[in-house]
């Protein structure tokens, strides 16, 4: 009597997973037809590329990744974003869960041995964080005794210790969001990473926070592609006409423009 | 080959700071779970309920939970160091003890209850002759249960430690470094897969040996324990 039961849940839950996997094989029907094209991300970096409580995406990179996909042709339901965290950029691309990547992506020369990049399309820089009414620390090389704050896996925070303050205090967490609220408290004097994506803290917290200015680093943001990707010439003329439409002073003063952080000149374009 | 050369002595450094959290974490965690345990079997209700207590809390919380408050609210919101402004110990210190305090007090659960089951191997005549002879609740427990208890449970008790080796990964999420800022031994790996994106199976590779290399002879030594001090009945 009991096996009977057990057996009929069984083959009730099967009928129903044969039912759910008929669902999903419709949707990856679609993808496959090349109806839509798969950009990776990141979720959690407010200002930058952000996934809102109500499902919408926003950020700079949001929104230069939807006007370079526009021009490759799809619209704006046929876009679909993919969270793409740090660690997981080039396998993404190279599996083919991304058809791109805008994502704070910096170009390296070790990156690009494993993927292609388009752009650059911002160049950023290694800074600082502090609280507003903070006067103390002015640059790199004021953080001696300071409690400075980075995430784990990144290299600002050890290139800070290791060639500017060798007394600075490390503190690293999984998200630069934990650093943000350990700021606030007061536990951490200034936290490190790229001006932009602090710029986006500093956004999201008007009046709390400034960022200090005084750039250590050059990142240069690109559009992460497979390697061989054909569609590579075409972002980067959609780059440059970015550039010069006013697309892309837009996408940065509607995502950043109340930060106190001043758009830097575009960027030449590196066809490599 | 150049991953060693480059990384080889952070690597050994990441490696002596999640030993060195096991080993502090490990002696809390079972000298807390034996008081947690004689807690629970102990003839006092309240001690029975407290023991209860603690055991169905942080057993039943995630570990990366029990870690972030540690952090975010002992140190942050309750400031158990005092006032942020106030705080002299060193931001790598205060990291790794809060771990330590976590690993400890969330591993203990786990030891408690092993030990609990032990406790229910010794026969019931034992401690009933211990009783007859006169001796005190806390004589019987020290000197007739517990040893036979303990003995009874060397092996569980390894994979308690052993879980807990493993568990050590989770104080990435608080951020444990040495003095010098090399992350324990998860945040090392994130370091370096982040700068060796291509080198991930071999990076992954070096870092389960690793973890091997400090589970397997406390898997080994418990099972040969185990033989040694087995009790004969």
């Amino acid at each position: 009597m009991k096996l009977k039961k057990i057996a009929a849940i069984a083959g009730a839950l099967a009928l129903a997973g044969s039912l759910a996997a008929c669902g999903g094989s419709d949707d990856t029907g679609s993808d496959a037809g090349g109806d839509k094209i798969k950009i990776g991300i990141k979720f959690d970096q407010p200002g930058l590329g952000f996934k809102e409580a109500d499902g919408d995406y926003s950020g700079f990179d949001v929104d230069m990744a939807e006007y370079i996909a526009e021009g490759l042709g799809y619209d704006d339901d046929q876009i679909q974003f993919v969270e793409a965290v740090s660690a997981n950029r080039e396998t993404f691309l190279k599996d083919g869960t991304v058809d791109m990547i805008l994502a704070t992506y910096s170009i390296t020369d070790e990156r690009k041995a494993e993927v292609d990049f388009a752009g650059p399309y911002y160049v950023a820089g290694q800074d600082l964080l502090v609280k507003a009414d903070n006067t103390d620390i002015t640059g790199p090389d004021s953080l001696n005794g300071k409690k400075l704050c980075s995430v784990t896996g990144s290299t600002p925070a050890q290139n800070i210790k290791d060639n500017y303050s060798k007394q600075a205090q490390l503190q690293e967490f999984d998200t630069y969001s934990k650093c943000v609220t350990a700021l606030q408290g007061g536990q951490i004097d200034a936290m490190s990473t790229d001006d932009i994506i602090l710029a986006g803290y500093a956004e999201q917290f008007p009046g709390e926070f400034k960022i200090v200015g005084a750039p250590f680093s050059e990142e240069n943001y690109g559009v992460g592609l497979p390697k061989g990707s054909e569609d590579r010439d075409k972002i980067n003329d959609l780059i440059e006409k970015s550039f010069e439409d006013g697309a892309w002073e837009e996408a940065f003063n509607d995502n950043l423009g109340e930060s106190g952080y001043q758009l830097p000149e575009p960027p030449t374009v590196d066809r490599y | 080959m150049d991953l060693f050369s480059e990384y080889g002595s952070a690597i050994l450094e990441a490696f002596l700071l999640t030993l060195r959290l096991a080993v502090f974490s490990g002696t809390f965690a079972l000298l807390l779970g034996v008081v947690l345990a004689v807690f629970r079997v102990s003839p006092v209700p309240v001690l029975r309920w407290i023991g209860a207590a603690i055991v169905y809390t942080f057993r039943n919380t995630p570990l990366t939970l029990v870690m972030f408050f540690a952090l975010f609210g002992l140190v942050y919101q309750l400031h158990i160091y005092g006032p942020p402004e106030e705080v002299t110990l060193s931001l790598s210190e205060q990291n790794f003890w809060m771990a330590v305090l976590a690993l400890s007090v969330y591993t203990s659960t786990f030891v408690c209850e092993v030990l609990r089951s032990g406790i229910n191997t010794v026969p019931l005549g034992q401690a009933e002759a211990a009783r007859a002879v006169g001796l005190t609740f806390s004589q019987n427990l020290r000197l007739i249960v517990l040893p036979q208890a303990l003995r009874s449970v060397l092996n569980p008790l390894a994979s308690v430690i052993i879980a807990m080796i493993k568990n050590t990964t989770v104080a990435v999420t608080i951020g444990v470094v040495t003095a010098t800022g090399v992350n324990e031994a998860s945040g090392q790996m994130r370091t370096m897969m982040e700068n060796e994106p291509n080198q991930i199976v071999l990076i992954f590779i070096i870092f389960s040996i690793g973890f091997m290399l400090m589970t397997l002879p406390v898997g080994f030594l418990a099972g040969w324990a185990s033989k040694k001090f087995a009790v004969i009945r």
